[in-house]
């Protein structure tokens, strides 16, 4: 096989077939495993959250979405769920309350899928951060 | 029916993976067999076009130019639009490339005013379409790197981040997700409604476009309006990538399948199809080759060593019979030519 510009067309195929295949080589042959939620032991006795699994896997910041908007816009402080349930509409008083593990539930996957540029914790308060610096979370959700 | 065919098609091939995942469940085909078939089909067919193309000798020196070749020193010579050396081609081509330069001269014939004169007028519309699409179709390229890549590089958050900018609703909008619609609906009305152009426009030409906008507004759905589980698609990609295939058991949504399955359809496509000029511009002869034919001359590759037959040759095969014949000959048989005098 006779390639004009040898060299030239060698160097290209090589840039391209790296940049493409770069999934494969960058992680170094290691496989890669899904990150795995820990639920504290409040969450895992309440057994299910606001709405089934599936739905707050898919969901949740829409759901979170209109809750802001319920609360903060609307006053509507109250949440039934497709399950018949009623909740109050606070991400502090009722997500935060189970899942007080942020570092290990809301980050593991956030941080997997690189989403980085979340800004709940502009405005809420960060359960791992020291309580005291804030004011009082009461009626502060 | 050059326009609906390809339609059609796409149309197809997006019942075929909804089909393929809800109704058969064939979330292993749609999931890793189509996609690695479709990715070792893109790398190998483009590496054999390019080598194709590689193999192929250019006879003749035909750079296509718009300037002042280099010549006499005190003759100024312009070495962007007519580049005499490989920095020169380099600076063209990376033009060309990067922004699209020789599209940027793109002119249209068109009948104006009262009396329908022909005019040439600039057109710069395909230009900035052709250019935003393909701009926007790199950064979510890239983008889409956070789903391969794990740690995720630096400059994907970047990209997301300033993507987002203006942080309209929940997920942020991202720019380039309304720039891609735009430009890609551009171009294909472009070739619905100059004659000229639908004229020439083939179902190759309809397809391709079609196609992204599918892939386009699949992506923009799971984003926006049909959620998926994002955790669950990373799951499936990270193990396509490192070798370790697996469907992740939760449900990920269909419309991630379509996604996938309109993508793994233009990685395969890519090769066989005007999609390779993605390759095909770094090997134009028109655009690659420096226009320096005063300075250097170009020996067509194909001047293969001819075969000579000369007419001493000739003689020293046919002497004897010659001789017998009483045809005249130059040496004589055995005898060197002076003792035969």
């Amino acid at each position: 096989m006779m390639l004009y510009d040898a060299g030239k067309i060698i160097a290209g195929l090589v840039i391209f077939a790296a940049f493409f295949t770069v999934p494969f080589w960058y992680g170094g042959g290691k496989t890669s495993e899904m990150p795995k939620l820990e639920l504290t032991a409040q969450a895992r006795q309440a057994g299910q959250c606001v709405e089934p699994k599936e739905r707050m896997r898919q969901d949740h910041m829409q759901l979170l979405d209109d809750w802001r908007d319920a609360a903060v816009r609307d006053g509507n402080r109250t949440y039934t769920s497709s399950t018949g349930k009623s909740y109050t509409v606070s991400l502090q008083n009722t997500c935060m309350d189970c899942h007080s593990n942020k570092d290990k539930f809301c980050d593991r996957c956030h941080g997997y899928m690189g989403v980085s540029q979340l800004y709940c914790w502009d405005c809420h308060l960060d359960p791992t951060e020291e309580k005291t610096v804030w004011a009082s979370t009461d009626g502060n959700s | 029916m050059k326009v609906l065919l390809p339609l059609f098609a796409v149309i197809a091939l997006v019942v075929l993976a909804v089909v393929g995942v809800k109704g058969a469940h064939l979330n292993g085909l749609f999931g890793i067999v189509i996609p690695y078939a479709a990715f070792v089909i893109f790398l190998g067919g483009m590496i054999a076009r390019v080598t194709g193309w590689a193999r192929s000798p250019v006879p003749f020196k035909i750079p296509s130019t718009c300037g002042q070749q280099k010549s006499l020193p005190w003759i100024k010579a312009d070495n962007l639009e007519s580049p005499h050396n490989t920095a020169g081609v380099i600076g063209r081509m990376a033009l060309e490339v990067l922004f699209f330069r020789s599209l940027f001269r793109n002119t249209q014939a068109d009948y104006r005013g009262g009396d329908q004169k022909l005019t040439y007028g600039s057109e710069k519309f395909l230009w900035a379409a052709g250019l935003a699409f393909h701009w926007t179709f790199l950064y979510i390229f890239l983008r889409h790197l956070r789903f391969f890549l794990e740690p995720i590089p630096f400059f994907v958050p970047f990209l997301e981040g300033l993507d987002g900018l203006l942080q309209i609703g929940v997920p942020r909008l991202f720019m380039t997700d309304l720039v891609i619609l735009a430009a890609v609906t551009f171009l294909v009305v472009r070739r619905l409604m100059l004659p000229q152009v639908r004229y020439i426009s083939l179902p190759a030409d309809y397809f391709p476009l079609f196609l992204i906008l599918g892939i386009a507004i699949s992506g923009i759905l799971m984003r926006y309006f049909i959620k998926v589980d994002l955790v669950g698609v990373k799951a499936l990609t990270m193990s396509l990538v490192t070798l370790s295939p697996r469907v992740p058991e939760g449900p990920i949504g269909s419309v991630f399948y379509v996604h996938l399955f309109l993508i793994s359809v233009l990685f395969a496509y890519f090769p066989f199809s005007k999609l390779v000029h993605m390759g095909g511009v770094f090997l134009s002869p028109t655009r690659n080759q420096a226009n320096n034919s005063r300075e250097v001359r170009h020996v067509n590759p194909w001047n293969y060593p001819v075969k000579h037959f000369t007419y001493e040759e000739y003689e020293d095969e046919f002497r004897e019979v010659m001789i017998g014949a009483g045809l005249p000959v130059d040496k004589q048989a055995d005898t060197p030519a002076e003792t035969a005098e």
